[in-house]
């Protein structure tokens, strides 16, 4: 059993996610149980690099639902295509055929544009479904999505009934800006992502960037890493990680402590918010370099 | 790996499986938020995972069983104390001792609030009010809306009127959000631009132009009081910010007694105890009277240039008794005026009988405030809402 797990884990790092055993293991029973998995955890953490490699992994198309205010089923289910419905009526026009026949006709799968959520359960082998920050659609697409989740069917009052052919494998995000129901909760497995370990971020980071040092990638590592316990607006996630780490090897910087100016001016890879960049005063970033050292 | 559906299930006399399913239902007394389907799952995924494995079963536990962070942070202390052999024996025996009290810091913090609330309660006049018992209920709920925040007595009925509040507060976005869908789909036809766009289409008009009129969705700013004299009060209201703030995006928070801070970040937190020990932090100074002018001047100082636009409703709460000069007051309310959208001063002493706003910092502020209503109990609170709309 253990080695499955490790398996998993070493499948994972293959396709270029390092992942934490506990997530691994979460990640193991959402595709045997097939239940949707929430992910929640700061931005940054590497929420929807998940879904991307779980696609990779088992070579299978992601399709990816970003959620935002306003969004509706034309945009997230199903949309008629109404300009080619309208000449496909002109061209009829001159056919003998019945109103009826004409109407099945144009209300046929021809005619349907396939939005994300209809189409990760039309597909002939599972994709993966990612519904990137749920927590900014509306609480009625949230209604909507949960029927659609428990039951896999989605109902186009012209057409009937769409039943999935195959099961998706589905991620949601949420960056808690706002609170999610209980029942869309409740639905699914929940793992809470946090910011990486020392070792984790480190081995992201070499994977990343093979040809940095083994040396300047624990100090980038190190320094971020007490870039987080301070009290900032916004902390620096992976991603920002990468960036810096990028940025100094482009500028031939071998170590941070030689170039604490260099070090200062590329700090606008992790500090994003003009108070953060004021409250890290030089001698703070010093202190870090220090540590990190 | 596994076969799709455990075949334990079948076999309920196993001894796990009882220990497995007693588990669950001691989270569930511990508030998180589990069912029969749980119950049947844990099953699986014991199944799956292989129970003797600790590690593993802790993980697929967790995953299954907490629904948030605040699950997600209380999980491996409760898993401990149920599966690690040393506690085993206490938690069997008397599942109640080893609960883990969400409330405790409600308690610690509220106990003053709650011992004063009894004093006051002698004018209560509905017996019902005093029935702590009961949590839930549509009876119960209606009582709550019309008695008074002062006359709650007890430490459940203070929760349960927190929940009520935060979930008014929710209820108001979407309302707020539903008027402004529906007002966008009333708006007349721009026939002139719907022509010129049908013409793609052979002259069907297809697309329709319509003409309206922007208008945005208002941006909450709220203001709250914590001095000594809205202390009955004060847990209430931040927990209607609460509420506020995780449902609109862009609302923001501010306490004040003697000086203002920031509390949006404090409040948004998805853990109850840590949100008001850090509040009681932020508070420290709660009784050095209340200087609402001063802080005033300095929301507008620091903060009013960049969180009150054309779009922003101020909501202040307050009884209006200030220390402070009633000209800065005035001075204050001004400035903010002129900037926001409306400004609306909620006022707790207004619901009761034969108040009237003397008081020298409410007289100073009157003039400027678009919206005076009072908010004592839940009622009030919900007749602002299509107020608020209208603003």
């Amino acid at each position: 059993m253990m080695d499955a797990l490790a398996r998993f884990q070493d499948d994972l790092q293959a396709v270029g996610y390092v992942a934490e055993r506990d997530l691994v293991s979460t990640l193991d029973l959402a595709v045997q149980m097939r239940k949707p998995l929430l992910l929640e955890g700061d931005a940054g953490v590497g929420k929807t690099e998940v879904a991307k490699a779980l696609s990779r992994l088992f070579d299978c198309q992601l399709i990816r639902l970003q959620c935002y205010e306003g969004l509706d089923t034309n945009a997230a289910v199903y949309e008629w295509n109404y300009q080619h419905q309208l000449m496909a009526i002109k061209l009829q026009e001159r056919d003998e055929r019945s109103a009826s026949d004409a109407e099945k006709h144009i209300f046929s799968r021809t005619y349907l544009l396939e939005r994300p959520l209809l189409r990760a359960i039309s597909q002939t082998e599972s994709p993966v479904l990612l519904v990137d920050e749920i927590d900014r659609a509306d609480e009625e697409f949230e209604a909507y999505l949960l029927e659609v989740l428990s039951d896999f069917q989605i109902t186009i009052p012209e057409l009937g009934t769409v039943k999935a052919t195959t099961l998706p494998y589905v991620i949601l995000t949420s960056n808690g800006t706002r609170e999610l129901s209980d029942a869309l909760r409740r639905r699914c497995l929940y793992h809470y992502v946090d910011f990486p370990s020392f070792d984790k971020e480190l081995s992201i980071v070499l994977s990343r960037l093979p040809n940095i040092g083994q040396r300047l990638a624990g100090q980038i590592v190190g320094y971020v890493q007490g870039l987080r316990k301070l009290d900032l607006r916004k902390h620096p996630g992976i991603a920002e990680t990468l960036d810096w780490a990028a940025a100094l090897v482009n500028r031939k910087v071998a170590a941070l402590g030689d170039d604490p100016e260099t070090v200062i001016d590329s700090l606008a890879c992790l500090l994003k918010t003009r108070e953060d960049r004021e409250a890290l005063v030089p001698e703070v970033s010093e202190r870090l370099v220090a540590r990190a050292s | 790996m596994a076969p799709a559906e455990p075949t334990v299930l079948a076999q309920p006399a196993s001894p796990w499986v009882t220990r497995l399913v007693d588990f669950v239902r001691q989270a569930r007394h511990n508030g998180f938020r589990l069912g029969i389907q749980e119950e049947i799952e844990a099953l699986s995924i014991a199944e799956r995972v292989n129970i003797s494995n600790q590690q593993r079963l802790r993980w697929g536990l967790r995953s299954l069983m907490c629904c948030d962070r605040e699950d997600w942070q209380r999980f491996d202390e409760l898993f401990d104390r149920y599966w690690l052999p040393s506690n085993r024996q206490s938690m069997t025996e008397s599942p109640n001792r080893g609960r883990i009290d969400r409330g405790a810091g409600l308690a610690r913090l509220a106990s003053g609030d709650a011992e004063r609330t009894a004093d006051q309660a002698e004018d209560g006049n509905d017996p019902e009010a005093h029935d702590g018992g009961t949590r839930e209920g549509a009876s119960h709920r209606e009582l709550n809306e019309r008695s008074d925040f002062r006359q709650l007595q007890d430490e459940g009925q203070m929760q349960e009127m927190e929940r009520l509040v935060e979930r008014l507060a929710r209820r108001i976005r979407r309302r707020l959000t539903r008027r402004q869908k529906v007002k966008r789909l009333g708006q007349r036809i721009h026939l002139r631009r719907t022509i010129r766009a049908s013409l793609r289409y052979g002259g069907t008009p297809l697309d329709l132009v319509y003409r309206q009129r922007r208008r945005d969705r208002p941006r909450l700013l709220l203001l709250l009081d914590v001095s000594r004299s809205m202390s009955f009060y004060s847990y209430l209201f931040l927990r209607f910010a609460r509420g506020i703030l995780r449902s609109f995006k862009d609302a923001d928070a501010f306490v004040y007694h003697t000086r203002l801070v920031h509390v949006s970040e404090a409040l948004t937190g998805h853990n109850l105890d840590a949100m008001r020990t850090r509040l009681a932090v932020l508070s420290a100074g709660w009784s050095g009277g209340t200087r609402i002018g001063d802080s005033l001047r300095a929301f507008n100082r620091d903060y009013g240039r960049r969180t009150v636009n054309g779009r922003t409703i101020v909501v202040i709460v307050s009884d209006g008794y200030d220390t402070g000069e009633p000209e800065t007051l005035s001075t204050e309310m001004a400035s903010l005026k002129s900037r926001a959208r409306a400004v609306v001063w909620l006022n707790p002493l207004l619901g009761r009988e034969g108040y009237q706003p003397v008081a020298k910092g409410m007289q100073a502020a009157l003039p400027f405030v678009d919206l005076f209503a009072p908010a004592n109990n839940l009622q009030s609170l919900a007749a602002l809402e299509p107020r608020l709309a209208a603003l």
